[in-house]
């Protein structure tokens, strides 16, 4: 028997996004509104739609103005949208070849979603909100507590897990919020403007909790526009009209986030 | 355990909106309660009319004096029947569809006993065979006999209500009453055959046909000849051997100018019967459409609390949640609308059925109460799935949007 050995280690490991020429565009004719465009196509002149890697571990930031698509991008990239054309691998699996079902998991597994508006439902409990995704995930009531209750004591929410939103603050709320997104333990966390509705202390309580769970290996992406919040990124990509104008590097991909790193080495 | 965690989810969003939650059930539970209720009306009515048939006393044909075609030929040509007409009726030989023959002069009088008076609804004069033919069973005592009418001796039978009446608690069985000035000595009691149109049936005195006539009509003509048909199916043989036999003794040569009537009760009441069953199809159908109004109760007020909760659904679709949980989570809801609302809907028709309704004594019908509530609920199934699936499909951005 002959075993074919490949030791070569691949140079580049299987970026968790990847997207090619991903264009998304709203209405018709001399309505249409390119969301997202990517820069002109020599060849048509149409928009050649928007390219881009991320790697598994990475911190990025996006910004721009308002109206340049940063919603929009993470829309598709939290499979809540659909691109008008233009493919996405996520893990290396094109998400345009799933049907509702699988994509239902894809969402419920591999992605936590953070919304500026915090997005809790009503007259749910935070325990109860927190353990939602398990109980779609088909985990057992005991297991689901368990682990629902741990994350909330990670945001530092444990004793008020039995509060409903309304008996709870904005910046309560959204930790609630990154416990629901981060109890799955799913490898990519997605925050559209998770800071945009809070006060300063707030704001420093939920990048904290994001830092660390980069620093645990997730990859996160992370709308803002506070030049404050990028600082904490290890790439910030800026985007205008529906392009990527600027794309930089703060950190390696494969070290800490700069501000936990920094708060190590004051300390 | 996700049934469970389900069943919950739509408990709380229906407890969310009480009033609205209320009214919805509201409209099921009267859509139910009346369709087993107004069945129930028609069932009874219809129950009621057999229990006539039968205590009417099956095969009798009644004779009247009166042409058949109505009332356009002259009165005088009319000839009244005669206790003759009923002898040669009863001496038929060759009829084997006749079994008994009975005239019957029917009268109102006064009867006294004691100190007491009391009007019965009717006196009849008849031979025996009236009793059979008429259904009417001695409960204490004894019939009249053929002698008795040969004799024409002064007995009578009293009915239920009429020997309340004159004797309350007390035996009548032998006693002396005194009908229109005459004594007579009571025989029998007759069963209570229980009233269900206007006049009681057991509030009455049988006697013989010629004391009768002795006593109050005179021996002129009778008012009716109750005659029995040998089998249900003989009597159409019995009406054309009747026919036949009085247009002998009236010497009528033509048919169609009989200046007698033939009826058979209980064809009658069997027409009026089928009237009922129209009666019961037509109450059930607008009983079906207060279901159906009720239905799309449902429907309208889940379309409202999916339209209310589309953002809840985008957040629930961005944690994850699959189409079969969100589908089954709204079908829950209309569900459990459905089955709360029959099941009140349920107790409500049959401790409604406690009353009778209009005169009637409503007689629920078992399967009414089963099928109301499977419709009920297949309602609530089939209204609810519109609005579950329009949820379900929604695209998790477009729910996410929706303000
Ligand atoms: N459903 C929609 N229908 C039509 N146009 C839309 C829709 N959603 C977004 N757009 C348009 O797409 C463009 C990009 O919107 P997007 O929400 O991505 O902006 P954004 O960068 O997130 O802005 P902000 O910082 O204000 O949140 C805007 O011009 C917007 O008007
Ligand atoms: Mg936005």
């Amino acid at each position: 028997m002959r075993h074919v050995i490949d030791n070569r280690v691949p140079a580049h490991p299987v970026p968790v996004i990847r997207i090619r020429r991903l264009t998304k565009s709203y209405g018709h004719g001399d309505a249409t509104v390119h969301a997202l465009r990517g820069p002109d196509d020599p060849e048509t002149g149409g928009p050649a739609g928007v390219g881009l890697d991320i790697e598994q571990g990475d911190y990025v930031a996006v910004m721009g103005s308002s109206g340049s698509g940063k919603s929009t991008l993470m829309n598709i990239l939290g499979c809540l949208d659909v691109p008008t054309s233009g493919r996405y691998l996520l893990d290396g699996i094109d998400v345009g070849h799933l049907d509702e079902q699988q994509l239902s998991l894809v969402r419920n597994r591999k992605i936590g979603f953070v919304f500026q508006s915090f997005n809790l439902i009503p007259r749910t409990t935070a325990l109860a909100q927190v353990e939602l995704p398990l109980a779609y995930a088909g985990v057992r009531t005991a297991e689901r507590r368990r682990r629902a209750m741990a994350a909330l004591s990670l945001v530092g929410l444990a004793e008020r897990a039995g509060h409903k939103p309304n008996e709870l603050s904005g910046g309560q709320q959204q930790r609630v919020a990154v416990a629901r997104a981060l109890v799955t333990a799913p490898a990519l966390l997605l925050a559209d403007e998770p800071t945009g509705n809070l006060d300063s202390r707030s704001t420093e309580e939920v990048l904290a909790l994001i830092d660390g769970l980069n620093a645990t290996g997730r990859t996160v992406v992370l709308i803002t526009h506070e030049d404050e919040v990028a600082r904490h990124a290890k790439r910030v990509l800026r985007l205008v009209d529906g392009q990527i104008v600027d794309d930089v590097r703060q950190a390696p991909v494969d070290g800490p986030p700069p501000f936990l790193y920094e708060a190590e080495v004051r300390a | 355990m996700i049934l469970w965690q389900t069943l919950r989810f739509a408990v709380g969003g229906l407890a969310a909106n009480k009033v609205r939650s209320a009214l919805t059930m509201l409209g099921v539970l009267i859509g139910v309660a009346s369709v087993i209720l107004l069945l129930a009306v028609g069932n009874g009515s219809s129950q009621a009319v057999k229990d006539s048939i039968t205590s009417l006393g099956t095969n009798s044909l009644t004779v009247s004096a009166g042409s058949a075609a109505g009332g356009s030929r002259a009165t005088s040509s009319v000839k009244k029947l005669t206790v003759a007409d009923a002898k040669a009726l009863a001496s038929d030989g060759d009829s084997s569809a006749i079994k008994s023959v009975a005239p019957v002069v029917t009268t109102s009088g006064t009867a006294l006993y004691g100190n007491i008076s009391y009007s019965p609804g009717s006196i009849v004069g008849t031979y025996p065979a009236y009793f059979e033919t008429a259904n009417q069973k001695v409960a204490h005592g004894e019939y009249f006999t053929d002698d008795d009418v040969l004799g024409s001796r002064k007995v009578a039978v009293l009915g239920a209500t009429t020997a309340k009446q004159l004797f309350d608690t007390e035996d009548p069985v032998g006693k002396k009453i005194v009908l229109g000035g005459t004594p007579f000595t009571v025989v029998g009691v007759l069963q209570a055959k229980g009233g269900s149109g206007f006049t009681d049936p057991d509030d009455v005195v049988i006697a013989p046909l010629p004391t009768v006539q002795n006593a109050f009509t005179g021996f002129g003509p009778v008012n009716q000849i109750l005659v029995q048909a040998a089998s249900a199916d003989t009597t159409t043989a019995a009406q054309a051997e009747i026919t036949r036999v009085l247009l002998g003794t009236h010497a009528i040569a033509d048919p169609s100018k009989a200046d007698f009537r033939i009826t058979n009760q209980a064809s009658l009441l069997t027409a009026r019967e089928s009237t009922t069953k129209t009666f019961t199809v037509l109450l059930g159908a607008v009983a079906a459409i207060s279901l159906l109004v009720g239905g799309i109760g449902i429907t309208n007020i889940m379309l409202v609390t999916v339209t209310e909760r589309t953002r809840e659904i985008g957040i629930r679709k961005a944690l994850g949640a699959p189409r079969a949980v969100i589908l089954g989570q709204f079908l829950t809801e209309s569900t459990l609308l459905s089955v709360i609302g029959a099941g009140l809907g349920v107790a409500a028709g049959l401790i409604g059925s406690h009353f009778s309704i209009v005169g009637i004594k409503p007689v629920v019908i078992p399967e009414s109460v089963l099928g109301a509530f499977g419709i009920a609920v297949a309602i609530g199934l089939f209204f609810g799935s519109y609005p579950a699936n329009r949820a379900a499909s929604l695209r998790p951005i477009d729910a996410l949007r929706h303000e």
